[in-house]
């Protein structure tokens, strides 16, 4: 009697442990979730759905929204030559980033690879502009574009070339060609440090066998390491498009989207309108605009990109 | 043998590269020490005899300390504030299991597909709307922190579930058989296996903080709550004729995270090559 006693009792509490044990563990959970939980509902998720509710109004900012125009704002936008100038814009800068920017941050690092004398060295160097604030990069940039060849360190070297000068950020052909040297000269080390590190993780093994067969060096590249660094180069496409996308603090610097929006890009847009000109309404259309695309983006990009099963282990 | 000149032509090509990247730097840092006449004569020369005026003067300026100071604040305030919050969503998303788990962890994923020069506005809207319940958000340093907060969220969280992940199992459970809670396990094992993974992270969001301008644009309006790049657009703005002037200011802006990128340099490659590689 006594003995069974005790063994219940015994029983009865390792339950009851094990029941505040489990209470205290859902705890733990709800506690770690709920700081950025309320973070990331009050200032990322609520705020697309604020902004769809004002992007269906012709808001100036004051009072609050009356003037409902329905999808009036979104038509006015895709109608706004401006606009169709802006995407271009993005789109010339994607297309230029994947056909240069990124090609040559492979090419540069391929050529440190894994072993050559003075890597770091390489490293740290290309990765400096990375780290620079955007406003510095795009005061820095100024000083060389400055159109008086006197001054300006290009227009310099175009004249003692016996050329003629360029007005680098004041000739509408040229300025987003301008500005997409800067955002290279920024960005590339940061696509170049992501292969470096894909180049590492790809087996020595497999490229000295392939030259003991008779690979040669580009078939080495092209047959090897090309697929090898599968998904590192997925990864730096995604960032570098969605980077694109939504380019605006060295654009805003050097040329607040001007001469006459010859660089305008989404986001330069989304401020002029949300923030200048204070049209708030037509600005949160601009921004659900935005988000669209880059979730579109993200959703078929990481549809159309699943890597076959032979290139996952790496 | 062979190879040798094979490298040196590798050599060639990366030294030129180099140059390409130190030539802006170089001919600020020789602008901040030149005379606003030698600026324009002599633009990207040496400058012969240094001229230490301009750096002076705008050392001497209250404001410059101020600005250097707000970045500071926000950049601390974010940075642990970050760390905080991201290794604790981390920890739960990548070691214990309940319901709801995927929908919470792919909610944060949204993030990644609305970065901040995209959310600019629509958040604006939120924080003029908390501002009118009576919490002061707009010209507040609280509302630039809260807000740099937010979208370090997503980038980050899956950065350290990474890591966390990466600690092996076996210690976990040996944990809870020697009867570890869920907290007793997060804050006496994994946080001290994953401190470097911390600093990583810390120090990436250190460098994003600190650079950023497009929050404390919008949000901050005083003069005296300026953070320093906010500080030097608006130097610009106010100087944009006298190169050497802002040359030098630019230079002493961009000093401190050149300085802080060689002592961390290590960490800030860690943190971001394991985000994308791993993403």
């Amino acid at each position: 009697m006594q003995l069974s006693q005790f063994v219940h009792d015994k029983h009865h509490v390792q339950k009851e442990g094990k029941k505040d044990r489990r209470f205290q563990n859902r705890l733990v959970i709800i506690l770690f979730l709920l700081p950025a939980l309320v973070l990331f509902l009050l200032f990322v998720i609520y705020p697309i759905f604020r902004s769809v509710y004002y992007s269906m109004y012709d808001w100036k900012g004051f009072g609050p929204a009356v003037d409902y125009v329905g999808l009036g704002n979104y038509k006015k936008i895709f109608g706004d030559e401006v606009f169709i100038k802006s995407i271009k814009n993005v789109l010339l800068i994607i297309i230029l980033s994947l056909g240069l920017q990124l090609p040559m941050a492979l090419i540069l690092a391929v050529l440190v690879g894994r072993d050559l004398p003075g890597r770091s060295f390489f490293r740290t160097v290309f990765f400096l502009p990375y780290v620079l604030s955007e406003v510095n990069t795009g005061i820095m940039w100024m000083l060389l574009y400055n159109a008086d060849p006197e001054r300006g360190f290009f227009n310099a070297i175009l004249v003692s070339l016996g050329l003629q000068p360029v007005a680098w950020l004041a000739d509408m052909n040229v300025v987003i060609y301008a500005v997409f040297i800067t955002l290279t000269w920024k960005y590339f080390g940061f696509h170049m440090l992501l292969y470096l590190t894909g180049l590492q993780n790809i087996p020595r093994e497999i490229e000295e066998a392939a030259r003991i067969d008779g690979a040669n060096a580009f078939q080495n590249f092209f047959h090897i390491t090309l697929p090898l660094l599968g998904s590192t180069i997925k990864t730096s496409v995604y960032m570098s498009v969605l980077g694109s996308i939504q380019q605006f603090v060295l654009i805003w610097i050097m040329t607040r989207g001007g001469p006459v929006n010859a660089s305008e890009t989404m986001a330069t847009y989304m401020y002029r309108f949300g923030f200048v000109r204070f049209q708030l309404g037509y600005g949160a259309a601009v921004a659900i605009i935005m988000f669209l695309i880059c979730m579109i983006f993200s959703l078929f990009y990481q549809a159309l990109t699943r890597k076959p099963d032979y290139l996952s282990g790496l | 043998m062979r190879k040798t000149p094979q490298r040196l032509v590798v050599y060639i090509f990366l030294i030129l590269a180099s140059i390409m990247i130190f030539i802006p730097i170089v001919i600020l840092l020789f602008g901040s020490v030149k005379t606003t006449g030698q600026m324009y004569s002599h633009p990207y020369s040496i400058p012969n005899p240094p001229y230490w005026g301009n750096l002076v003067q705008i050392l001497r300026t209250p404001s410059f300390w101020n600005m250097l100071k707000n970045s500071l604040i926000v950049m601390m305030a974010t940075t642990i504030g970050t760390v905080c919050v991201c290794s604790l969503v981390a920890f739960v998303f990548a070691r214990l299991q309940f319901r709801g788990k995927n929908f919470f962890s792919n909610l944060f994923t949204v993030g990644l597909m609305f970065p901040i020069n995209v959310a600019i506005l629509p958040v604006y809207f939120v924080l003029r709307q908390i501002e009118q319940i009576g919490i002061p958000m707009i010209d507040t340093l609280w509302g630039v922190i809260l807000v740099q907060i937010a979208f370090q969220l997503s980038g980050n969280i899956m950065i350290l579930k990474g890591f966390f992940t990466a600690v092996p199992s076996e210690l976990q459970d040996a944990a809870y058989m020697d009867g570890c809670s869920n907290f007793d396990f997060f804050w006496r094992i994994m946080l001290p296996l994953v401190k470097p993974s911390l600093t990583a992270v810390g120090s990436l969001v250190m460098i994003a903080s600190w650079n950023d301008l497009l929050v404390p644009l919008v949000i901050l309006n005083s003069n005296h709550l300026w953070t320093l790049p906010l500080g030097t657009m608006q130097f610009q703005g106010q100087y944009g004729q006298d190169l050497a002037l802002i040359s030098a200011f630019v230079a002493l802006s961009a000093i401190p995270t050149i300085v802080f990128y060689f002592f961390a340099e290590k960490q800030i490659i860690s943190g971001l090559t394991a985000g994308a590689v791993k993403g």
